[in-house]
């Protein structure tokens, strides 16, 4: 258990340094993007007057510098800080839309993982056979069709044509199940669909590569039924990289569904950040930043801990 | 032809509410008279039926971001206008022809248009239970000079020279110049009125038709009915919630879906769609508003005039209306006034599209073969569209231009004006001074062409304080005459904003300043079942 322990220390500590760097990254480009808030808030009517008054308003006109070592400070003490387009404070702006991200990302990966190791898994197992090419079709055809066009068209069907589920995606308060389902249906199978596609063909990959391997031979020597060799055998010894495929898959389902955001006008984390990027609104694109990071290292990091104790040789 | 049908249609409906109004009465005041009910639907040329209470509807906006705002100064989306009809009154208000019809001032008045008297009505109430005051007109009026307030309208409220509080309802308005156009100026959604002293907008109190029960930027607002609403059995619906669904066919999808009643900003392109779709009807709205091509009239190599006119005659207007609005626009003449104000200079004869006149000029001034970038933008309607039409008439003829395609992203402060040649969006103003004030004076900051006009800035201060409309329209027609020739904005079409609804929400007409009933639905509409 100790290496565990150290690891996630050690682990902990990197973290920090990446958040840190993060910020500074995205506060400079930030700083590079034509435009302040102030003229993106204002567009036609910036006139060079307001422009000043809203500037000095804001804080706008100190140094960048200042800017961000006032920020860090405020973050440290654990306020993220106001938004310049709508002076609402971005923790509140954050915790409207974190859940609904949250509740999205997790329906979304108790439907697709599952399927797509059953895909993954049956495709290596029956490689290279009618069954295989069947799968991989499908599955690479899923992947090229971009994920608009996808929830157009489900759209179009689902919700125009049948009127079965609703097309914008926005649930009551205390939804029953079937207003729950008609508000997730839709989104969550636009995304199923693209990591299903990423996931599987990673498991496949890993998968068949464990199947090359000597001891698999030896094991059809023993006389292992084929379903022993694939699961009993080969998929433990795949486990890594099949945990680290799902968690960079998983990422994405942060920051990355902006597009399925905007066109089932869920109110997610994700069109947050475009937002924020559009009005220049630095500390809530900061936030943004920040979540996503994180979200990212927590992933990565359960990834390896699958890794390790999937390993005997690493597990001491 | 549906579109002609639709039009007639509005048009009675509007004709019967001009003679409503021309005995005195609105809308508003209509519904409380001693009539049968169907006698006064009749006379409102409204559905036969008697406007319906109750029911809750959803409206899909164009756009909606975290930077949506309650504060009537700040708005600058259709999203926000809505927001701030649905919750807030102005002094005034718009008719379907964009006069400003009285809302809160029982009586607006001046001798000189320079001294305005107002007098507010009795018994509003905000809906906090606080009653409606004459500070409160003065402190929403005179904010929007305070530069750090960062109204979108300060270049307006610049005339205002002072508002103050005569009386336990009065109040008296002086401007540093004299404007007649003052009630169609208060009636604008910037002006709306407020509670004196509000610095927050997160819960700020309005007197209009619906209460705050939620604002979330960016995500949604809900507004209920305000029972205390001062207009009598208004408004019909107890709740309404304004979202925004930036993707048009996402937008259009989850109307005919039947997730959302109303929308704004339909592509010319889904009108069929809406319309094959039994339940569900568009309405078009002709409005000044337009999509520019501004030549810099400061700047090489287009401050030529050969070259200015050359570029106006390249512009294909009848294919730009057919092809980029499908017939959703209508034909411009290089000036902004819409065919249908009263005073457009109708004897001014139509700019065509004419490539000999262009390459006469274009040889005259010694432009053959010049290579001329156009910057265009997704933030200016149509713009990418029409450069590159631009563009496949000018190469023949010798210009070589350039379509530059930039982000919409920062395209205001970095690029629109800022080219010998760019283009620009302006949405329709109430009025022929505001437009000309604010888009064509040499001074003002938003002359992006730059165009420097002595004669033109005398006839638009002169205009202001005339009170002889026969001798003010001539000051604007000889107006859009000097602005036809010689300023460097070419307009080629007008373009019509168009909502879509689901048919059984009734009570819905045009506007022209804007979509959604010129951003005012919200009092007006109710559902038929």
């Amino acid at each position: 258990m100790n290496t565990i322990v150290n690891l996630l220390l050690k682990r902990l500590g990197i973290s920090l340094v990446t958040l840190l760097l993060v910020s500074a990254v995205v506060f400079l480009i930030t700083n590079l993007l034509p435009g302040d808030p102030v003229q993106e808030m204002l567009g036609q009517a910036a006139t060079p007057e307001v422009v000043e008054a809203l500037r000095a308003k804001l804080g706008l006109n100190q140094p960048a510098y200042i800017r961000y070592m006032s920020w860090l400070g405020s973050l440290l003490s654990g306020d993220p800080g106001v938004s310049l387009a709508n002076n609402m404070p971005v923790a509140e702006l954050v915790s409207d839309r974190l859940p609904r991200s949250l509740m999205l990302a997790g329906i979304t990966t108790l439907v697709a993982v599952p399927f797509a190791l059953f895909v993954g898994i049956l495709a290596a197992s029956y490689s290279d056979t009618r069954v295989d090419h069947f799968i991989s079709t499908i599955v690479m055809f899923v992947v090229a069709v971009p994920e608009f066009l996808v929830a157009t068209i489900a759209v179009l069907i689902f919700s125009v044509h049948l009127g079965w589920l609703s097309a914008v995606s926005y649930a009551p308060q205390d939804p029953s199940l079937q207003e729950f389902i008609a508000t997730y249906a839709l989104p969550v199978m636009t995304l199923s669909l693209v990591l299903v596609g990423q996931m599987s063909r990673m498991t496949r990959a890993a998968l068949i590569e464990q199947m090359q391997q000597p001891y698999i031979e030896m094991a059809i020597l023993k006389g292992a039924s084929h379903s022993r060799l694939v699961l009993r055998h080969a998929l433990p010894n795949a486990v890594g990289p099949i945990a680290n495929a799902v968690a960079l898959s998983l990422s994405y389902l942060m920051g990355g569904v902006v597009i399925v955001e905007v066109i089932f006008n869920y109110p997610g984390i994700a069109s947050l950040m475009v937002d924020s990027v559009t009005n220049r609104d630095f500390p809530l694109l900061q936030a943004c930043a920040m979540l996503f990071c994180t979200g990212y290292l927590i992933l990565v990091f359960m990834a390896d801990i699958c890794a390790i104790l999937s390993n005997p040789k690493l597990r001491n | 032809m549906k579109d002609k049908k639709s039009e007639i249609t509005t048009f009675t409906r509007r004709d019967a509410l001009r003679g409503l109004a021309s005995f005195g009465l609105t809308a508003g005041v209509a519904s409380s008279l001693l009539l049968p009910a169907s006698v006064q639907a009749q006379l409102i040329g409204e559905d036969p039926l008697r406007p319906r209470q109750g029911g809750r509807i959803r409206v899909a906006c164009m756009a909606s971001s975290t930077a949506d705002t309650m504060d009537p100064a700040a708005g600058s989306l259709s999203t926000d206008y809505a927001r701030h009809y649905m919750f807030y009154n102005g002094l005034t208000q718009y008719d379907s022809d964009l006069r400003g019809q009285l809302s809160l001032a029982e009586s607006l008045e001046s001798d000189d248009q320079q001294t305005w008297s107002i007098r507010l009505r009795q018994g509003v109430e905000f809906h906090d239970g606080k009653p409606l005051e004459p500070q409160d007109v003065v402190y929403s009026l005179m904010r929007h000079l305070d530069p750090s307030v960062g109204s979108r309208v300060k270049p307006i409220a610049d005339q205002f020279d002072s508002v103050e509080v005569t009386g336990p309802r009065q109040i008296r308005v002086t401007l540093k110049y004299p404007n007649a156009d003052l009630p169609e100026i208060l009636a604008d959604s910037h002006f709306l009125i407020i509670q004196d002293g509000t610095g927050d907008f997160t819960a700020s109190p309005g007197t209009g038709p619906y209460k705050v029960k939620e604002f979330t930027p960016g995500v949604r607002t809900i507004g209920v009915r305000n029972e205390n609403y001062w207009k009598p059995g208004r408004p019909y619906l107890d709740e309404i919630e304004l979202v925004g669904i930036a993707d048009e066919t996402a937008r259009v999808s989850a109307l005919l879906a039947g997730d959302v009643q109303l929308i704004n900003a339909v592509d010319p392109r889904s009108t069929r769609r809406v319309r094959q779709t039994p339940g569900f009807e568009v309405m078009d709205t002709p409005s000044s508003g337009y999509t520019s091509l501004i030549i810099r009239q400061d700047m090489a190599p287009t401050n030529s005039r050969h070259l200015s006119l050359a570029l106006k005659y390249l512009l294909d207007r009848p294919t730009i209306k057919r092809a980029l609005f499908r017939g959703f626009a209508t034909i411009a003449n290089d000036h902004p006034v819409h065919p249908n104000h009263p005073f457009y200079a109708s004897d001014l004869p139509q700019r065509e599209h004419d490539p000999e006149r262009a390459r006469y000029h274009l040889k005259k001034g010694g432009f053959e073969g010049l290579r001329l970038p156009a910057y265009a933008s997704p933030a200016a309607t149509g713009s990418v569209d029409m450069a590159t039409l631009l563009q496949m008439s000018a190469i023949p003829n010798g210009l070589k231009l350039g379509v530059n395609r930039v982000p919409a992203d920062g395209y205001w402060s970095n690029h629109w004006g800022k080219h010998p040649l760019s283009y620009g969006n302006i949405n329709p103003r109430p009025t022929l001074d505001m437009m000309f004030s604010l888009f064509y004076k040499s001074d003002a900051a938003w002359n992006t062409s730059r165009w420097n006009n002595e004669k033109f800035d005398q006839l638009l201060q002169a205009a202001r304080s005339e009170g002889d409309q026969t001798r003010r329209k001539q000051m604007y027609v000889d107006m859009q005459e000097l602005v036809h020739n010689e300023c460097g904005i070419g307009i080629p079409v007008f373009i019509d904003l168009i909502d879509a609804y689901d048919s059984r929400l009734r009570g819905l007409s045009p506007i022209p300043i804007g979509g959604l009933m010129g951003y005012s639905f919200a009092e007006n509409v109710w559902l038929s079942e």
